[in-house]
């Protein structure tokens, strides 16, 4: 047998993630454009998970996502309906999609469209519903579903047009190199990436509006949102991450995500096989009137974001949130150099002021997570426990050890090394 | 009615102020009478044990395992405490994390400090020749501390560095002071003219300090670790060290010092000793020298008078004075050894026994190891001293003091040998021996060196001449009879040992393997250095001003030997 070159491998992958060019071309309904999606199902976030073992964000999303599409009138009749068997679950990421928190998403859902350019993927994610109580945090009551429809019937084909408008769409790449070096980190802060956003898309919508009504409310439900650019930027790494996935011998993680119950890794050399453990619980700052004891474990495709090489990773760009990580901005730079430990290379595109414009961290090598004990950095919002009450607070976790032991492991038997 | 509780951590690591920290915090807890928190070898295991601190649960410990162990008023205040471990480490953790930003890995290390030519690894043994293989694969020289590192590993660390070019101090090095800086344990000391290579600690640090009392200074003091002249080892480090202060500018007399050594791993780095251009100062401990002084070799006894000696040496020393004889530069390329044909036996075993200091491999018919044994004794093999006295040449006829017609017929036929360089030879005069051995010999000798001559090769001949102007001879006639035939005259047989021993070490230099050159100070930069291990080793390197970076070092894969392994595999 041929000895497998795996840092090649993982020089190949890691530039293919690096050389990704993800372009927002436009919104569309998810039944449409998602693959393989079907009415009765329900995409969430993270690996795998049955309704029993769901979260209680989760389980009120799946609700919400039923009551939104039609299928039921009421909590009720969701949970009966999915305790008939009648509803398939798949996580987002085995459908090119991710999402938010709990990620739901169901086929009448209006998704963006982020392309790769330079390798030909397509990736999707909702759109972001902004604060408060939202299907996201599994949020399901009238309120939140009649927010939902205005963003598909009135939000989103404003803003569709004013992206196939727009003669190249949005480099979503070059809006986070610029966004990294106004403050944000991609996850946890998208502040200065949702107003390049909204700056971005606002003559379009003024221009293609028919009714200027609709075009201030869209406008400004872009603007009150520091997270609307949140979903495009997660489609767009997760068309990064798909670029690098698949590379024969890479022991590069291409997928980081969580469901509430498990977070689940996928490695590019290792195909389709999900590495799950039990979710850590955030170490955070909270909300007024909220402490830890009310947290949900922690959930998210989000971390989809940490996988390229930006949100924890690039937490030394973002020294206004460095309250997440306990304290001082020699911690945001610490977060971000305790990252160069385990990736394989500096981003090409995405560099830091503070570290003298050096690249972010890159490429997580399972096997230096094992061998060193350091697993990535987090940034995340933390919901709470129960469904619907929504986001509680912000801060700092790390995915169970185990799972890249196990992928390592799993690794060594596929290629042969043991 | 005390309570003992413990537990024990398996694959993590703490530097032992760490350890004494938490310990500190343990006893500072409500209801704590007595708290132990240490590594689970078998010694700190004993020590706990002495104290009452070694709960049965803690027994099983190995020495990657940190035991945590706390006796308290009652069981609930014991496991409070436990519990409380955490918290305390965090609270470290937190202090800590406010500095620069610490490195886990070598080569994150070696990428915010590029320019160090250092890394001091004081892991644990069992990690040690891993961190030490991966800094020489950065290309960095070692400082290695650590002890209970294999002797393979050993060999395998230092021949990969003598490859590079790199120098492995250790592993068991406690100390060395490189371009000023102390590494380890270390001496303040000043400036100076001494280089010191060391293979132990103590001895290191003891002669710094006598010559900084003395009032001088050293340039580098490099350690060796204990073990590197061993026979598997043999000196890879000591050869480095002695060649990097030889080029040295600065260093004008070197110190080399050892516990005790086997002689033979004496005899060897004798040979390179002698191809030393400085003098060198000798201190095997337990080592008989067979001379006080040998070309540019000095013994001493105690480290004390190495240090004397060597500032002695520094003061008196014209370094453009030659202590070698230059009479080897005219010696043809096949012309390697000496032959040695002697009418006295103790004149021919005091040779080889002097000559040990400059080569291992002197065969003889008398030889002092027996491997080096002559099948022949007619004929010679390499480097051979014969003792013509002995039965097998003096059956039927008479003692070659009187009867030299046998070793004139030798001596020709080792004057026809390509491969001989020198003949050595003893003349004993006195009552009962030949009447007028010169007359004899004069002839021989200059027809001798006249063939040499014309087929391009210089016979070099040494007479050994013992004798006194009252003697029936006259010793001064009977030398002069052999200097006009061009013989070399020696009075003594250490010094015609020592005369012939410099010219054949000169003759085998070319033929030994050359070393790679060592460089301490790359482009005149000072010392910089990564610390692997002990934080005080790294506080020490700052507190002198030297460059440093602190590892926080931690067991791979968590002390996971299946994970260690796949892991091994999985370096490509």
């Amino acid at each position: 047998m041929a000895k497998i070159k795996i840092d090649q491998a993982n020089d190949i992958a890691v530039e293919r993630m690096m050389s990704a060019r993800p372009i927002l071309t436009g919104i569309a309904t998810a039944r449409d454009v998602i693959p393989n999606m079907e009415d009765n199902l329900l995409l969430h976030a993270g690996p795998p998970v049955e309704w029993e073992q769901m979260s209680g964000p989760m389980q009120g999303a799946v609700i919400g996502g039923l009551i939104f599409e039609g299928l039921v009138d009421n909590e009720t009749d969701a949970v009966s309906m999915v305790e008939a068997g009648e509803v398939k679950f798949a996580p987002c990421h085995e459908h090119s999609s991710v999402g938010p928190m709990a990620g739901v998403t169901t086929a009448s859902m209006k998704v963006y469209e982020v392309t790769n350019t330079t390798h030909g993927n397509v990736a999707y994610s909702n759109l972001n519903e902004g604060y408060g109580k939202v299907l996201r945090y599994g949020a399901f009551s009238d309120d939140v579903i009649t927010k939902l429809r205005w963003m598909n019937d009135v939000l989103a084909p404003v803003l569709s047009e004013a992206l196939v408008k727009s003669e190249n769409g949005i480099d979503v790449r070059q809006l986070l190199s610029e966004s990294l070096h106004m403050g944000d980190e991609g996850h946890n802060r998208n502040k200065a990436g949702s107003i390049l956003y909204t700056a971005k898309l606002a003559p379009m919508v003024t221009k293609l509006a028919i009714d200027s009504n609709i075009a201030s409310e869209a406008l400004q439900f872009l603007a009150d949102n520091a997270l609307s650019v949140l979903n495009p930027v997660m489609a767009a790494c997760k068309s990064m991450a798909d670029a690098a996935h698949g590379v024969d011998g890479s022991t590069l993680m291409t997928i980081m995500a969580r469901n509430g119950t498990e977070l689940g890794i996928r490695i590019s050399g290792l195909g389709d096989k999900w590495f799950t453990g039990p979710v850590g619980q955030p170490d955070g700052l909270y909300f007024p009137g909220f402490t830890a004891e009310d947290a949900s474990g922690d959930i998210g495709d989000s971390t989809i974001t940490e996988t390229v090489g930006i949100g924890g990773f690039a937490m030394a760009s973002a020294p206004a949130i460095v309250a997440f990580v306990s304290g001082t901005p020699q911690d945001a730079i610490n977060a971000t150099m305790e990252m160069y430990e385990i990736t394989v290379s500096e981003h090409s595109h995405f560099t830091i002021p503070a570290l003298n414009f050096r690249g972010t961290p890159v490429g997580v090598d399972i096997r230096k997570v094992v061998e060193l004990g350091i697993t990535p950095r987090i940034n995340t919002g933390i919901a709470h426990r129960d469904a619907g009450v929504g986001q509680v607070g912000a801060g700092l976790v790390r995915p169970p050890m185990n799972v890249f032991e196990d992928a390592l492991v799993s690794y060594a038997e596929h290629y042969g090394l043991v | 009615m005390t309570n003992v509780t413990g537990e024990i951590r398996s694959g993590t690591y703490f530097d032992s102020v760490v350890l004494m920290q938490l310990q500190k915090g343990m006893l500072e807890l409500d209801g704590v009478l007595d708290a132990g928190v240490m590594m689970g070898t078998q010694a700190n295991k004993d020590v706990l044990d002495q104290s009452g601190l070694l709960p049965s649960s803690c027994r099983i410990a190995v020495a990657e395992d940190l035991i945590i162990a706390v006796k308290a008023d009652s069981v609930s205040q014991a496991s409070a405490a436990l519990k409380h471990v955490d918290v305390l480490l965090n609270k470290r953790k937190l202090i800590a994390d406010d500095q620069e930003f610490r490195p886990r890995s070598l080569d994150m290390a070696v990428r915010t400090l590029p320019n160090s030519q250092w890394v001091i690894v004081s892991v644990p043994g069992r990690y040690a020749a891993g961190v030490a293989r991966e800094a020489l694969g950065f290309g960095k020289h070692v400082f290695l501390y650590s002890d209970n590192v294999s002797l393979e590993d050993e060999v395998s660390l230092k021949t990969m560095a003598a490859d590079k070019g790199l120098l492995v101090m250790g592993p068991d090095c406690g100390t060395a002071v490189i371009d000023g800086v102390g590494l380890g344990f270390a001496n303040q000391s000043q400036s100076g003219s001494v280089g010191i290579v060391a293979a132990s600690g103590t001895g290191l640090q003891a002669l710094t300090v006598t010559i900084d009392n003395l009032g001088s200074g050293i340039t580098n003091a490099i350690g060796t670790g204990g073990r590197d002249l061993n026979q598997q080892v043999g000196g890879i480090t000591s050869r480095q060290a002695l060649d990097v202060l030889n080029r040295d500018t600065n260093t004008k007399v070197i110190i080399l010092t050892s516990k005790p050594i086997s002689s033979r791993s004496a005899m060897e780095l004798m040979q390179v000793l002698h191809a030393l251009e400085k003098p060198v100062v000798v201190n095997f401990l337990g080592y008989a020298p067979p001379a006080y002084q040998i070309g540019n070799v000095f013994f001493a006894s105690t480290l004390r008078e190495a240090a004397k000696l060597a500032i002695e040496l520094c003061d008196k020393l014209d370094l453009s004075t030659n202590m070698k004889s230059d009479s080897q530069k005219k010696f043809a390329s096949s012309q390697r050894y000496i032959r040695g044909l002697f009418s006295g036996g103790t004149l021919a075993y005091e040779t080889l026994l002097v000559l040990r200091a400059f080569t291992t491999g002197v065969y003889s018919n008398i030889p002092i190891d027996e491997s080096y044994k002559l099948d022949d004794h007619a004929s010679s093999h390499k480097h051979t001293i014969i003792d013509m006295g002995e039965d097998e040449f003096t059956i039927g006829r008479l003692h070659p003091m009187i009867d030299s017609d046998l070793r004139l017929r030798r001596f020709k036929q080792e004057a026809a040998d390509p491969e001989t360089a020198v003949i050595l030879l003893d003349v004993v005069l006195g009552y009962g021996s030949h009447s007028n051995p010169a007359a004899e010999l004069a002839p021989i000798i200059s027809e001798a060196k006249s063939l040499a001559r014309r087929s391009g090769r210089h016979l070099e001949v040494v007479v050994l001449v013992v004798g006194t102007v009252s003697d029936p001879q006259d010793v001064v006639a009977q030398t002069n009879i052999l200097r006009k035939a061009g013989a070399h005259i020696e009075t003594n047989a250490d010094e015609a040992a020592i005369y012939v021993g410099n010219i054949i070490s000169g003759l085998n230099t070319t033929s030994k393997a050359s070393l790679r050159p060592v460089v301490l100070d790359s482009s005149g930069q000072s010392l910089a250095a990564i610390n692997v291990g002990l934080e005080s080793f790294y506080e020490s390197l700052i507190r002198q001003g030297a460059e440093a970076i602190h590892v926080d070092w931690q067991p791979p894969a968590q002390g996971k030997d299946n994970l260690m392994d796949l892991l091994a595999k999985m370096k490509s």
